[in-house]
């Protein structure tokens, strides 16, 4: 694992707000020269630590008004291959995160739907039809926050 | 509101958010002008909120992902608010969500190692007030994770 300053922290947090800024206007923020702050932001991509970008759209602007976790449980382990259900739920346009997990559950869901009714239908016709699955809870997603997390501290 | 234009920008967008929007007009077939004014647009109105780099815990040296789903006592007025608050100052909790379901509040919970966790979860959240109930979910692998929306 590589090394971090206090710069890099700061870097790390800038671009995770924004990572359409310049290596130049980053770098006017942090007191570096343009090439400076672009070799720190190839250093943090090459370590894996900058692992791409995320465009952030208002899923309610969009028309997507419910989002709901799923808690799912395999039927029978063993018989299924997990692979088998991964590949089918991953297909499924509305899941958006898949997320193997020990514990209550085998895997955890997060599911966009226009509204309640579309979400039964999703619900209906794509997961529980899934190889494997078995039993389900679902928790409607009522508020967010994402937390930038234990940088520079 | 969107029409077909704005959507294919879109899905193009989300399937890679580096895309400037004059490689945005290539693949969509759109020209660069009509790309950057309709992003502009989709901006303002709120819909395009942003673009950021997606950080790799693990590659901080953060092994340990873990879920934990909470149940609030409810008898308590103010147990929603004053659990929140007390929650956001944990600096390794990175995400809060709220829920209507079983249980009422989940928290994403980051940690170097399993005896960091065990440090954070007696210290820090064990100690946070107004909670019935605790269920952990230990995180093992992220099989999707690209978060898009179905347009």
């Amino acid at each position: 694992m590589i090394s971090l300053d206090a710069i890099d922290h700061k870097l790390i947090r800038s671009l995770a707000r924004d990572a359409t800024q310049s290596a130049g206007a980053l770098g006017r923020h942090l007191g570096l020269s343009q090439p400076a702050t672009w070799r720190r932001i190839k250093r943090l991509e090459e370590a894996g630590i900058l692992r791409g970008k995320r465009l952030r759209l208002n899923r309610e602007a969009l028309g997507f008004g419910v989002t709901v976790f799923l808690g799912v449980k395999l039927a029978t382990k063993g018989s299924v291959s997990l692979e088998d259900f991964e590949r089918a739920v991953s297909a499924i346009p509305e899941v958006q995160t898949v997320e193997h997990v020990l514990g209550l559950y085998d895997y955890r869901l997060r599911v966009v739907a226009r509204d309640l009714a579309d979400f039964e239908r999703v619900l209906r016709r794509r997961i529980m039809t899934l190889p494997g699955a078995g039993a389900v809870e679902a928790n409607v997603l009522l508020s967010e926050e994402r937390l930038p997390g234990p940088l520079g501290l | 509101m969107l029409d077909d234009m704005d959507r294919r920008i879109l899905r193009h967008w989300q399937a890679d958010a580096g895309l400037s929007p004059g490689e945005l007009a290539e693949r969509t077939g759109i020209s660069a002008g009509k790309v950057a004014r309709r992003i502009v647009r989709m901006q303002e109105a709120g819909i395009v909120e942003g673009v950021g780099a997606v950080v790799d815990w693990a590659a901080l040296g953060y092994a340990v992902e873990v879920s934990l789903r909470i149940t609030l006592d409810k008898t308590q007025g103010n147990a929603f608010d004053a659990f929140l608050e007390a929650a956001r100052k944990v600096a390794e909790v990175i995400e809060i969500q709220t829920f209507l379901g079983r249980v009422d509040v989940r928290l994403s919970i980051i940690a170097r190692d399993m005896s960091h966790y065990q440090a954070i979860y007696r210290g820090d959240i064990l100690t946070l007030p107004h909670i019935a109930d605790i269920e952990a979910l230990m995180h093992v692998a992220r099989i999707k994770s690209d978060e898009a929306l179905p347009l």
